[in-house]
C-alpha cells in the first residue's frame, strides 16, 4: 500500500472516529465496539467493496454484513463520511424522527441487513452467497462478527454449512477486540486457539493487525482463499482504540459521556493524551 | 397431484422459487435431482436454514422451506421473527407433523403453540389445511404471495370436496342453530363426523372449516357469533394462543360475547401414540367430540355411536 494511500484511510478512520466520540453523549452508544472496528470498516467500505451509493440496488454489488450490530457509529460514520448518507442526519441518533439508533436499520441506505441479535448475519449472508452462486455472480459476500459473539453456536452452524456448500464467495471476519460485553472474553468463554476452530469447520483462515491498512489490503486482496472453502480473516483489534483513556477497558462498553468528556475525547483522538473520564461506567445496555 | 408434484411444477414454473429443508425430506425426496442447485438441504440445522432463507429472499428468491413444525416454530422462532418478520421477507415455512400429526414422537415433537407463535409475528400468515386436497388448493396462493407464511403441513386423505380457496376465506360446510364447530387443520375430519353424529341425535349443527387462522374470516366468525348457537373451537393446540384465543379477542374487539366450549390442550402435552390412540385417549375422535359437545348441551340421553375409526398417520420421522 502506498503511503499516500495509507495516510488517507488514516485522515479518513480519524473522522470516523470523531462521529463516534460526537455519538456517544446524549444517550450514548457502544464507543469501545465501535472504535475497535472503524480502521477495518473505512478499508472495505474506501477501498475494497464494489459498493457505494450509486449501485446499492445492484445485485452484482459487493455485500457486507454488520453481524456484531452495536456498532452503528462506525458504520454510520464511514457512510456519512463517503457519501451514504448526510452526516447531518448523525444527529437524528435516537430521535424518532429517523432510524438512527444503537443497531443498524436496512431505512439507512447501505445497510444490507438490520441486526442486533447475535449470530444471526452469518446465516443471512450465507443466504445470499448462495443465491450469488446460483446466479454465476462472483462478488464478496462478506460478514462482520464480534468475537463475543462467537459464544453463539449458530455462528458455527453458518461456517459448517457454508464449508458443506463449498461457499468460496464468502467471507467472515471476526473484530477479535478480545472482550465480552463486560469481560475479557478469554476469562469469560475462552476463544483461543480461535484460528484452528474455524479450520476444523472447514474455513481457509489469516489472521491481521485489524488496524494496520496494509495488513487489511494484503488479506483482502487475497479473497477468496480457496477455490472451494469459506474464507475467514480475524482481525487483532483494540477495544476503544484511539482513545487511550478507554482502551481495553471492560467497564467502557457503553458509554454515555458528559459534553465536556466529548470535547475532551475529540482532542484525545488527535494527542493521544488520555481524558480524565468521570461520568458513570454503564455496563448494561 | 400431491405435495411434491406441485412444488416441482411450481419451480418449474417460476424461478424465483426454492426448495430448503433441514433434512427433513419426507414430502420432497424426489426433488434433489430435478431442481439441482435449486434444492438446498442445509443439514440438521433449523436456524441457519431460516437465515439463509431470509438471504435468499433478499436476493429475490421465494424459499419454501421445510422441517418438523416444532423445531421450526421453537429453536428457530427468533430468525423466523427477526431475519423474516421483522423485514416482511417472502420465505414459506411447510411445518412438518403439526400438532396431533407428531403422533408417537413424544413431547419434543409436539408442535401445539405453533400457531400461537407464528400469528404473534407482524405480518406472518398463518394456514392450516384440513387434509392433503385443502393444502393443494391453498398452497398456490400462498407461494405466489409478498408475504411470509406458515403452513401446518397436512397430507391426510380427503373424506370432504372441498369449495376452492380463497386467500382470507373460510370454508363454511354447514351453518346450525344450536352448534357451531369452528375447526382447522387435521381435526376437520373428525369435526365432520362429529358433525354427522350430533346431526343424528337432533341437533342443528354448523362447521367451519377455517383454512386460514391468520389472516381471519372475521366476517365468516361474527356471522356465526350471530347466529347465537353454541361455539365450539375445536384444535389439536394449546388452549392458550390459539382459535379459543384468536375468538376471544374477536369478541372484545366487537364488545361481544357468546356461548364457547374450548376442545383444546389445556395445560398439558398429548399422550403420544399412533394416532388412533391420541385423538382417543386425549377425547378428540369424532365420537368424543360430539359426546364432549352433548355433555356441555347437558344431553345424558345420547351415546353418540360407537367408536370412531381412525386411519392412522402413513409417515414416521
Amino acid at each position: 500500500m502506498t503511503t499516500e494511500k495509507k495516510q488517507a484511510l488514516s485522515e479518513l478512520a480519524l473522522r470516523v472516529r470523531e462521529h463516534i466520540v460526537r455519538l456517544s453523549t446524549d444517550g450514548g452508544c457502544f464507543t469501545g465496539a465501535s472504535l475497535s472496528c472503524a480502521d477495518l470498516l473505512v478499508y472495505l467500505y474506501a477501498d475494497f467493496l464494489n459498493v457505494h451509493p450509486g449501485n446499492l440496488t445492484d445485485p452484482e454489488r459487493d455485500y457486507l454484513f454488520l453481524s456484531k450490530g452495536h456498532d452503528v457509529p462506525a458504520l454510520y460514520g464511514t457512510f456519512a463520511e463517503l457519501g451514504f448518507m448526510p452526516k447531518e442526519r448523525l444527529q437524528n441518533h435516537l430521535k424518532s424522527n429517523d432510524s438512527i439508533y444503537w443497531h443498524p436499520n436496512r431505512s439507512v441506505p447501505g445497510v444490507e441487513f438490520h441486526s442486533g441479535s447475535l449470530g444471526h448475519l452469518p446465516s443471512v449472508a450465507l443466504g445470499v452467497a448462495m443465491d450469488a452462486k446460483l446466479r454465476g455472480q462472483n462478488q464478496h459476500v462478506i460478514v462482520i462478527t464480534g468475537d463475543g459473539e462467537l459464544n453463539e453456536g449458530t455462528c458455527w452452524e453458518a461456517v459448517l454449512v457454508a464449508s458443506a456448500k463449498k461457499m468460496n464467495n464468502l467471507t467472515l471476519v471476526v473484530d477479535r477486540n478480545h472482550f465480552q460485553a463486560n469481560i475479557a472474553t478469554e476469562e469469560l468463554i475462552p476463544l483461543e486457539p480461535l484460528a484452528p476452530k474455524f479450520e476444523a469447520f472447514g474455513a481457509v483462515v489469516k489472521r491481521i493487525d485489524g488496524h494496520d491498512f496494509t495488513a487489511l489490503e494484503e488479506a483482502f486482496t487475497a479473497l477468496p482463499f480457496s477455490e472451494d472453502k469459506p474464507s475467514v480473516i480475524i482481525c487483532d483489534t483494540v477495544r476503544g482504540r484511539g482513545l487511550p483513556s478507554i482502551e481495553r477497558r471492560a467497564d467502557r462498553w457503553f458509554c454515555n459521556f458528559s459534553s465536556e468528556e466529548i470535547t475532551s475525547l475529540l482532542k484525545e483522538l488527535h494527542s493521544q493524551e488520555a481524558t480524565n473520564l468521570t461520568s458513570e461506567t454503564l455496563t448494561v445496555r | 397431484m400431491n405435495y411434491e408434484q406441485l412444488i416441482h411444477e411450481t419451480a418449474l414454473a417460476d424461478e424465483r422459487l426454492l426448495v430448503m429443508t433441514a433434512e427433513n425430506r419426507a414430502l420432497i425426496r424426489n426433488l434433489p435431482g430435478p431442481l439441482g442447485p435449486r434444492f438446498i438441504d442445509t443439514g440438521i440445522t433449523e436456524q441457519t436454514m431460516i437465515g439463509a432463507a431470509a438471504g435468499l429472499a433478499l436476493r429475490g428468491r421465494v424459499p419454501v422451506v421445510h422441517a418438523l413444525a416444532t423445531f421450526l416454530t421453537l429453536r428457530a422462532f427468533e430468525f423466523i421473527r427477526t431475519d423474516v418478520g421483522i423485514p416482511h421477507l417472502p420465505v414459506k415455512i411447510s411445518a412438518f407433523v403439526p400438532g396431533f400429526l407428531s403422533d408417537g414422537n413424544g413431547p419434543t415433537h409436539q408442535a401445539i403453540e405453533d400457531v400461537s407463535l407464528m400469528r404473534g409475528i407482524p405480518g406472518m400468515t398463518v394456514f392450516a389445511p384440513a387434509d392433503e386436497a385443502d393444502m393443494l388448493a391453498m398452497l398456490p396462493a400462498i407461494w405466489a404471495s409478498p408475504d411470509p407464511a406458515y403452513l401446518r403441513v397436512n397430507t391426510r386423505p380427503s373424506t370432504y370436496q372441498h369449495e376452492p380457496f380463497v386467500l382470507g376465506k373460510a370454508e363454511i360446510v354447514s351453518e346450525g342453530k344450536d352448534i357451531t364447530i369452528l375447526t382447522y387443520g387435521m381435526l376437520f375430519e373428525q369435526a365432520l363426523i362429529a358433525k354427522d353424529l350430533l346431526t343424528e341425535a337432533g341437533y342443528s349443527v354448523g362447521l367451519v372449516n377455517l383454512r386460514s387462522l391468520k389472516p381471519l374470516d372475521e366476517a365468516a366468525v361474527l356471522n356465526v357469533v350471530k347466529g347465537g348457537s353454541l361455539i365450539v373451537t375445536l384444535e389439536d393446540h394449546f388452549q392458550t394462543g390459539g382459535l379459543y384465543s384468536i375468538l376471544a379477542e374477536l369478541l372484545l374487539e366487537n364488545e361481544l360475547t357468546a356461548k364457547v366450549l374450548p376442545l383444546a390442550l389445556k395445560e398439558r402435552w398429548y399422550k403420544p401414540g399412533l394416532l388412533s390412540e391420541v385423538l382417543e385417549y386425549e377425547g378428540f375422535t369424532g365420537q368424543h367430540i360430539a359426546r364432549r359437545i352433548g355433555e356441555r348441551l347437558g344431553d345424558g340421553a345420547h351415546s353418540f355411536g360407537a367408536k370412531t375409526k381412525v386411519v392412522e398417520n402413513e409417515f414416521a420421522e
